[in-house]
């Protein structure tokens, strides 16, 4: 029984995006940070990787891409491709201000065993649990809520698409996200379905691990307010992400909850 | 007759008797590389916290340029973020081009500007410590950023430089009571 349930236990872990594959995944821009009065394009690619940010694993889905403008519109991405090592698009910025882009991962993972003895494996949504067989044995759900995101500006930035959606854990930048510089301090706030989430242990990379030695990671923890400050040692491209696991679920058959929330920001030289 | 000289003489250095110039003087340098773009330069006056008090110039492709290839015509205004701490700490907020301030790149060479406090962009400026900035960059070359400190309005004649090390040269900054 002990064994099954570790061995289950595993299997969800597995078949969990995001979370816990050693694989970083990754929404990079092009550019973040756009002159006005032009034909401002970004092209986008998505990854998970061993590498941050060169493409050495596999391709992100793209089904679930929400892309918000400054005014609250969203947007359709263009020329969507899928490749072997990552998937890409392009965004045709027409209004000034920021741009949210995210990949929102949603859904319920099971793991059961059916009538005949076989271990099945599920994925979908609450809606669509009666898909379960009624007599399966073992049942086990977890619910997973995960996101990627990045943020672009053409002209002056904006705060429209960064105030808190009040769903699972975000970022609500208090430093704008497409104004941060070497050498100076920024100030994000986490915050777990609108609440600050206090003690997060968030972890800031920078890009071009291939060609260091080290990781070189940026272990931040959350104050009481869920806020936390980091000064950037360097420009570059950074991937930050915060895991929590074993969070009670929404979602009322479901086992436990995890969560998961990865932001690429950019930093320009002073 | 020399009433009349006299006379004249103090009309035409009366202006600078109640108008505080100054005289900057810019180089860019002559650059020996296979391709050579002019540099898109601003130059503002910032205060102790860094935000800007008064735009100088902003030298910038002001026409659409053309892509070689594709033809597809491209505005000199998309590199303007290039201008990284101008564009971070004024462009982004103002629509180009900015009257009296902004115009056409300019060659490698010496370029002079004058102001005075009683015309824009200088009129108006509080009694304060600040620091001019001069920013270039170019495309395919580098970028560069030179500061001189000054104190506004100026009691006595003071001649300020600085020495840029790569994408800018001397930059002098004269300033007259």
């Amino acid at each position: 029984m002990k064994a099954t349930m570790k061995w289950s236990a595993f299997a969800l872990a597995a078949c969990l995006p995001m979370l816990a594959s050693a694989h970083k995944a990754f929404l990079v821009p092009s550019t973040t940070v756009l002159s006005e009065g032009s034909d401002a394009w970004v092209t986008f690619d998505a990854a998970a990787s061993n590498d941050l940010f060169n493409f050495n694993h596999r391709p992100l889905p793209l089904d679930n891409l929400v892309v918000t403008g400054p005014d609250g519109a969203k947007l359709s991405p263009q020329n969507v491709a899928r490749g072997e090592l990552r998937s890409s698009f392009d965004l045709h910025l027409e209004k000034p201000g920021t741009y949210r882009v995210a990949l929102a991962n949603s859904g319920l993972f099971a793991n059961y065993v059916d009538a005949k003895g076989e271990k099945k494996r599920w994925r979908g949504t609450a809606e669509k649990l009666g898909e379960i067989p009624a007599d399966a044995k073992n049942v086990e759900i977890a619910q997973s809520d995960s996101s990627n995101v990045s943020f672009v500006t053409l002209g002056k930035p904006s705060d429209g698409v960064l105030k808190p959606m009040g769903n699972g854990l975000e970022l609500v930048p208090v430093t704008h996200p497409n104004d941060l510089y070497a050498g100076e301090a920024a100030k994000f706030r986490f915050l777990l379905d609108g609440k600050p989430a206090k003690d997060l242990k968030v972890t800031v990379l920078a890009g071009g691990t291939r060609y260091r030695s080290r990781q070189d990671e940026m272990a931040l923890t959350t104050d009481a307010n869920g806020e936390f400050s980091i000064t950037w040692p360097a420009p570059g491209m950074y991937w930050l992400n915060a895991a929590l696991e074993a969070q009670k679920p929404t979602v009322a058959k479901a086992k436990e909850r995890r969560l998961g929330y990865t932001a690429t920001f950019e930093v320009l030289p002073q | 007759m020399r009433v009349p000289a006299l006379i004249a003489c103090l009309a035409l250095a009366a202006p600078s008797a109640f108008a505080a110039t100054v005289q900057l003087g810019i180089e860019i340098p002559r650059m020996d590389v296979s391709e050579y773009h002019r540099p898109y330069v601003a130059v503002w006056i910032e205060r102790e916290d860094r935000s800007v008090a008064a735009n100088l110039a902003v030298w910038y492709q002001n026409k659409d340029g053309k892509d070689a290839q594709s033809g597809k015509s491209e505005p000199g205004t998309k590199w303007l973020a290039d201008l990284r701490q101008w564009w971070r700490r004024s462009g982004r907020e103002q629509t180009l081009p900015i009257d009296g301030v902004s115009g056409a790149t300019r060659p490698a060479g010496q370029h002079q500007l004058t102001f005075s406090d009683d015309k824009a962009p200088l009129a108006g400026l509080a009694a304060g410590k600040y620091r001019l900035v001069v920013e270039a960059a170019r495309e395919v070359g580098g970028h560069e950023l030179v500061g001189i400190a000054f104190e506004w309005p100026p009691q006595a004649p003071q001649h300020l430089s600085a020495q840029g090390e790569h994408e800018l040269g001397a930059i002098r900054f004269d300033l007259n009571p």
